[in-house]
């Protein structure tokens, strides 16, 4: 609990994670409210496009998640961090998991709020959670911007320079996973196991609205169930994080 | 109390500390010397486990580091002043410091008002200055009231008046009973701070005494005598078996006091205008001492060993 309250005031201490919890509501509830904006009609509108925005919010998360990590590195607090604690996996742990709490605590108060401004722009529109799909692909951005904040948390922690870190993260989340569906023959079906991918399963699998029926974008193609997706999404961070701990362990500070 | 014990590191073939054995006393401000580059701040590294040891190991109160329970209790260090984050308050610093080791909230104002920086606690850490950051850092190390403290080069930058403060500081602490491992590469500061010295040149150990007893021995004291009649007396002193050294009217005696030289120029007839004994300067002391274990060699250490600051100072200014 000590180290949890350690990192609690290590995050809130710097102006950075506010202004990316700042950034990361605006562009989830700017996103929302203008595609509600330019829709043509009602049935353009649903539960799974008043979401379209979480990507570009996640975003944002993982670069909250990243530097809360890599700014200890380049002002070499991490130092002072191990001389505080010596016990490394316990500091990282601690902070992965207050990244974590913050990062879902953004993506609730987002997606909800994206929900609310889709709503008062377009009352006519079906936006009612009155599926366990449409409460998955709402309350559901808070447990994927945790497990990403965690994933970045562990990049950073590897990488240690703010710009590695936050070029990689963003360079494969938004870019390159995409990519890989252009390898001709085995391309899609490496894509469906790609964790960007599933975890965009998780939110917007299984869905009660035909598809196509919303402006959204497409549907994740990955195989898995929502729920394994998203413990396979879980499952790909715990894995980095692990490394990123062992790497610590082993490396100088 | 701190033991090092064939403490190793290497980067790849680069040996930085090789089989460094020391140890550090209570109640003494130990200085820890050597030139830039010697392996000074890599040995501090490895002492708060913060670098891993190649080979050997270093032992604070008879614990590895990453064995203490509440580190900060018992060791305090301040390596470098800018470890901090540049947006967050020298408070808030403090306050996750003091938190990790279970250390009360008021702590963190005690410490602020020992170092003086009460009045900017609040500020943003990266607008201070040099000798605040160094202040900050020394707050930090102070936090939890350890026995042992570690100060890697901490007048680096200092104006004179920041000097003096952090000098008389360390040996308040020492006075107190403390551990006091303090590293610089300046000579003629530790001889102010430091009591006991641990010396070392390119990662190896060179020497581990009191400061006294180094500067004595590593001083090479030399007699200056001038007068019109050297010559005769030059004979007698080549017949006691010492080594002269001749200007036109003066030589330098080195292995013989000036009482025995006075004497001897007695028994000669010789006038003398002049006998004093030298003191060797710090630094040529240390030049001597360290000789070849300068990380970088730049070919003007044999001039720079010979000049006397006055002469540094008139070549200067030509």
């Amino acid at each position: 609990m000590t180290l949890l309250a350690v990192e609690r005031i290590k995050l809130f201490s710097t102006r950075s994670p506010w202004m990316c919890t700042a950034l990361a509501i605006a562009t989830v509830v700017g996103l929302a409210a203008i595609i509600a904006g330019s829709v043509e009609s009602a049935q353009g509108m649903n539960v799974p496009v008043s979401q379209f925005g979480y990507q570009m919010g996640l975003a944002v998360i993982m670069v909250l998640g990243a530097l809360a990590i890599t700014t200890e590195y380049r002002f070499s607090t991490i130092r002072t961090t191990f001389q505080a604690v010596p016990h490394r996996s316990s500091v990282l742990l601690a902070k992965a998991t207050v990244v974590a709490l913050l990062a879902g605590v953004i993506g609730e108060i987002a997606a909800f709020s994206a929900l609310g401004v889709a709503r008062l722009m377009q009352p006519e529109a079906d936006l009612a959670l009155n599926s366990a799909a449409d409460w998955r692909n709402v309350a559901g951005v808070g447990a994927v911007f945790a497990i990403a904040a965690v994933l970045a948390v562990a990049v950073g922690t590897m990488i240690r320079h703010t710009a590695g870190a936050i070029s990689l993260l963003m360079i494969y989340g938004l870019v390159a996973e995409d990519l890989v569906q252009l390898i001709p023959g085995v391309g899609e079906d490496i894509y469906k196991w790609l964790p960007f991918n599933v975890a965009n399963k998780f939110l917007t699998g299984n869905p009660d609205t035909p598809v196509g029926a919303g402006e959204g974008p497409p549907p994740s193609n990955a195989t898995l169930s929502p729920g394994w997706a998203l413990a396979y999404f879980a499952g790909i961070a715990a894995v980095l994080l692990i490394a990123a701990i062992l790497s610590a362990r082993k490396r100088d500070a | 109390m701190i033991e090092a014990e064939g403490l190793t590191k290497r980067y790849g073939k680069t040996v930085a500390v090789d089989d460094l054995s020391f140890t550090v006393k209570p109640g003494r401000v130990t200085g820890f010397l050597g030139p830039n580059g010697a392996g000074k701040s890599t040995t501090m590294r490895m002492i708060l486990g913060l670098d891993n040891p190649t080979a050997g190991s270093v032992r604070v109160n008879g614990k590895h580091y990453h064995q203490l329970h509440h580190p900060l209790r018992i060791v305090g260090a301040l390596l470098e002043a800018r470890w901090v984050h540049p947006n967050r308050s020298a408070r808030a610093h403090l306050r996750w410091m003091a938190k990790s080791n279970k250390l009360p909230m008021r702590r963190v104002d005690e410490v602020l008002e020992i170092v003086g920086l009460t009045p900017v606690a609040n500020k943003r850490a990266g607008g201070f200055s040099l000798g605040m950051s160094q202040r900050l850092g020394i707050a930090g190390a102070l936090l939890g009231d350890p026995e042992v403290l570690l100060f890697d080069e901490p007048v680096n930058g200092l104006d004179p008046e920041g000097i003096l403060w952090i000098r008389k500081f360390m040996h308040r602490l020492a006075d107190e009973g403390r551990t006091v491992f303090v590293s610089s590469h300046l000579l003629s500061e530790m001889a102010l701070t430091a009591q006991e010295l641990v010396v070392i040149g390119k990662g190896k150990l060179i020497s581990q005494s009191s400061t006294e007893d180094f500067v004595a021995r590593a001083s090479e004291n030399t007699v200056k005598v001038r007068g019109p009649q050297l010559a005769r007396l030059r004979e007698a002193l080549i017949d006691e078996g010492v080594t002269v050294r001749d200007d036109a009217d003066e030589m330098i005696v080195s292995g013989l006091d000036s009482d025995r030289i006075g004497e001897l120029a007695f028994q000669h007839n010789a006038l003398l205008y002049e006998l004093s004994p030298q003191r060797g300067s710090l630094e040529q002391a240390f030049m001597q001492i360290t000789g070849d274990s300068v990380e970088y060699h730049t070919g003007l250490e044999s001039e720079a060993a010979a000049l006397t600051p006055e002469q540094a100072l008139a070549q200067a200014s030509k």
